[in-house]
């Protein structure tokens, strides 16, 4: 006995304009109305703020977590968790500041880190569905192993001097109206596309999605659950190590203490672009915006100038709850 | 006769301390409709299963278009032809209805999916069924039996040979069955065979052209049905005489004090105001369609859902409903008819799952004693006549009558005043119905009070001492009395003054 659908925002006014988007949108939305609001507060009250560039640095500053909320996200829509990822960060500039330094070609280093991590990935969702323990296990037992095949290539910080990797930092792309992106904006934004690509358009994606909404359902429809379950885990793999490239590329150095605490970065930025933790619903673009979100927030306090940067956690923390109630909110209401 | 196009022999599937079935021998020829019949446990879900490849087979052999198979899941059996439509909707409700009928052989152009093309081959596949809803929409915004209907609908989008749709109808209306059965003609016309489980007799008589009849995972016989008798039916069946049905009949004597009161009560967008007054001793039972506000009612008195008007009174004293706490407190106790999602703990055993509710009951500080809990669970399961006979069997592996059984056993044991049951019978056979209907009454007689829920008008009547007929969130009338099925259908139905109705009724 279910009840009818009713017909979406009956009322007028608000729910009339809300009924024509599809309700699955409205987190997005919200997500977007939240960074036009925050770069909105910054524009009124610090001069320069509304410009290009500042909007420009936003991508150049979180390039790489862009790139592992995209990864994420993938993870999320099955509904699992990959906790790993900001130790693999770190591993990848540990690996590639440590072998460049050792003489490698700048080529060879970047395709040996892309296969490490999707390779952990891959070890991570095979122990996962085989097995049938809980991500959040497997994936905090890979955090841990990450992080301490960090210490054992180097426990000292160590310098990037690689000319190719120097010349892909500090070089810049002009875009019309004088602002400049780093080449890491421009991977990260391929990366996005991709993504939506492969969610939207493909058999794989789909798939990310049903088996989100139902696992068991997905399997009776005779999909390949097993394959995503286990691919969305070397897709965040492969998207560590490409944001830890990114990472090495922005800081010219590999670091044992890269990058603690990133994967709850790439965690709420999914969550408050709109993504559910139970799986099934989310969007890349929602993550993206919600990575600028978290930036912009950033970018605020850095211009308020007296704050410390620990109101950064603060306000994100803050967000994050606000967020999922506003979910919540939504999801009733429609 | 043309060779059968699946063949199982001897087919054994083993559970752990189960034996789902035994030895069973299974035909299905092409371009006929083929009904796999019997009670709840008796192995049809199992069977079905063992084919397309969801349990491992422990003994015997399934041959499919002549070769020995054995698949290794529902997407090898999917690709080799054999397609299913599950009791429970088994599809994807966050994504568009057309993803859910196309998914896995979406058209594709380089590779991507062609979003354009989808739609269209989905609208052609639903305008097949007759069933005209936009393609793009999500499917989580349609009710149950669309979704149904779209199951329906991806499983005709394969070029199928074989169809199997394990109880298709539980939750559809008289309009969208015959739907469903002209399809199932036209298909079965092109040459598929069809398995078809249901547990109304009548759709499986007006439909099937052979019945196999299953008991206790085993085979009893394949029969004709343009031969085959009803009587003899329900007696292969259940292995024992007709006439367990008639015996319910009862009126009670004399209903107690009025129990629970409920005055003006309604929520708004969910149930109009009503009045309603349920005695101890009395069976009342509630009629009405699908979405008439039948399960709002209930929800309402069992403070699952909040009201905004009216209130309630219990024993003469009036109760603020907060939530279901408050009231199993004053001893109101909710079966849902949603039993796998609202109901019965499914990873735990027979047992736990009744001494959960004992000791909620007790509360927290008194420890359930070993021997008391080991009386009151054997008490309950033999009362209930739940199979099998094992305290320690895992309630998700008993079939849909055994786990409604242990959810009402998980009731009875707290000892509620009044005991609300949501469609207690919907989708289980024949004889689990009998006994559940054989202990209303008799907790009835005890002196408890039932609200019945059921879309089986004949049910309600039977059982009930007085019928609520609700319609469009409404309630219409309430019938005393000697209520025939034709009165009750008359009000559902509407159209009509109600109060003539109802003088007529009385």
């Amino acid at each position: 006995m279910t009840p009818p659908a009713k017909p979406a925002g009956t009322s007028g006014g608000f729910g009339q304009v809300v009924s024509k988007v599809p309700s699955r949108f409205l987190p997005v939305i919200a997500t977007f109305v939240v960074f036009v609001a925050t770069f909105g507060v910054g524009s009124a009250r610090y001069e320069g703020f509304a410009s290009g560039q500042v909007m420009a640095n936003l991508f150049i500053d979180n390039a790489f977590l862009i790139v592992l909320a995209v990864g994420m996200t993938f993870v999320i829509l099955t509904g699992g968790i990959d906790l790993s990822v900001g130790s693999v960060v770190a591993l990848s500039t540990m690996i590639a500041a440590a072998a460049l330094q050792a003489g490698w070609p700048a080529w060879l280093v970047v395709i040996v880190v892309l296969a490490a991590g999707s390779g952990l990935g891959l070890a991570m969702g095979w122990v996962i569905h085989r097995f049938g323990v809980q991500p959040f296990i497997v994936t905090l037992a890979g955090m841990f192993l990450a992080r301490g095949l960090c210490f054992v290539i180097s426990v000292e910080s160590v310098s990037i001097k690689n000319p190719t990797f120097r010349d892909l930092a500090t070089g810049s792309i002009e875009l019309p109206g004088g602002v400049t992106i780093t080449y890491g904006v421009v991977i990260a934004l391929v990366v996005v596309i991709a993504a939506m690509y492969v969610l939207h358009l493909t058999r794989f994606g789909r798939t990310v999605y049903a088996v989100g909404g139902s696992e068991s359902s997905a399997r009776l429809m005779g999909l390949s659950t097993t394959r995503v379950k286990i691919g969305v885990y070397v897709i965040s793999g492969f998207c560590s190590a490409l944001g830890g490239l990114l990472f090495s590329l922005y800081m010219l150095s590999g670091y044992s203490l890269h990058a603690v605490g990133m994967e709850l970065d790439a965690i709420a930025a999914v969550v408050v672009g709109g993504s559910l933790l139970s799986g099934g619903v989310g969007f890349v673009i929602g993550s993206v915006v919600g990575v600028l979100v978290l930036g912009t927030i950033q970018t605020l306090i850095s211009f308020e100038g007296t704050l410390s940067s620990w109101w950064t956690k603060i306000v994100i923390g803050a967000l994050l709850l606000a967020f999922i109630a506003l979910q919540r909110i939504i999801v009733r209401k429609t | 006769m043309t060779e059968p196009v699946v063949d199982m022999r001897g087919i054994s599937v083993e559970f752990p301390g189960v034996k789902a079935l035994q030895e069973v021998d299974f035909r299905l020829f092409p371009g006929e409709v083929h009904a796999l019949m019997g009670e709840n446990g008796a192995g049809k879900s199992t069977l079905i299963k063992a084919l397309t490849g969801v349990h491992p087979l422990a003994a015997g052999e399934i041959r499919y278009a002549g070769e020995s198979v054995s698949f290794g899941g529902p997407a090898q059996a999917q690709a080799a032809g054999i397609s299913t439509v599950y009791q429970e909707v088994n599809l994807c409700v966050n994504l568009t209805v057309a993803e859910n009928i196309l998914l896995g052989r979406e058209p594709r152009k380089f590779g991507r999916i062609d979003g354009k093309a989808m739609r269209a081959r989905a609208a052609e596949l639903l305008a097949r069924i007759g069933l005209h809803i936009d393609p793009g929409s999500v499917l989580e915004s349609h009710p149950i039996a669309v979704q149904q209907l779209v199951a329906i609908a991806r499983a005709v989008a394969v070029d199928a040979r074989v169809l199997v749709l394990d109880e298709p109808t539980s939750s559809l209306d008289a309009d969208e069955v015959a739907e469903l059965f002209r399809i199932i003609r036209v298909l079965r016309d092109e040459g598929v065979a069809v398995l078809f489980v249901s547990h109304f007799l009548e759709q499986v008589y007006e439909i099937s052209d052979r019945m196999t009849v299953l008991r206790n995972g085993r085979l009893v016989g394949e029969y004709a049905t343009a031969t085959f008798s009803r009587i003899d039916l329900v007696s292969a069946m259940l292995g024992r005489e007709m006439g367990v049905l008639e015996e319910i009949e009862r009126r009670s004597g004399t209903p107690g004090d009025p129990l629970l009161v409920a005055e003006g009560l309604g929520r708004k967008g969910s149930v109009a105001p009503f009045d309603l007054e349920i005695r101890s001793g009395e069976v009342v039972g509630l009629a009405g369609l699908l979405g008439s506000g039948r399960t709002e009612v209930a929800r309402l008195l069992f403070g699952a859902d909040k009201a905004d008007s009216g209130r309630v009174l219990v024993d003469g004293k009036p109760v603020h409903l907060r939530g279901p706490r408050s009231a199993i407190e004053v001893g109101v106790a909710f079966c849902s008819e949603d039993r796998k999602a609202e109901g019965v703990v499914a990873d735990l055993t027979v047992r736990d799952n009744l001494i959960l509710a004992m000791q909620a009951a007790r509360g927290w500080a008194r420890p359930v004693p070993r021997k008391l809990a080991d009386e009151l669970v054997a008490k309950y399961m033999e009362m209930l006549d739940i199979r099998p006979a094992n305290p320690e069997a895992i309630v998700g592996n008993l079939s849909g009558g055994n786990q409604q059984k242990v959810l009402l056993a998980r009731w009875l044991v707290t000892e509620p005043k009044l005991l609300i049951l949501d469609e207690p019978t919907r989708g289980i056979d024949v004889g689990a119905k009998a006994q559940i209907q054989k202990l209303v009454a008799d907790l009835a007689t005890e002196g408890m009070a039932v609200l019945f829920i059921s879309a089986e008008l004949e049910e309600v009547v039977r059982i009930a001492d007085r019928v609520v007929v609700m319609r469009d969130r409404q309630k219409v009338a309430e019938l005393d009395g000697e209520v025939g099925v034709d009165d009750v259908m008359a009000l559902i139905a509407g159209g009509g003054d109600v109060n003539e109705i109802e003088a007529v009724a009385s």
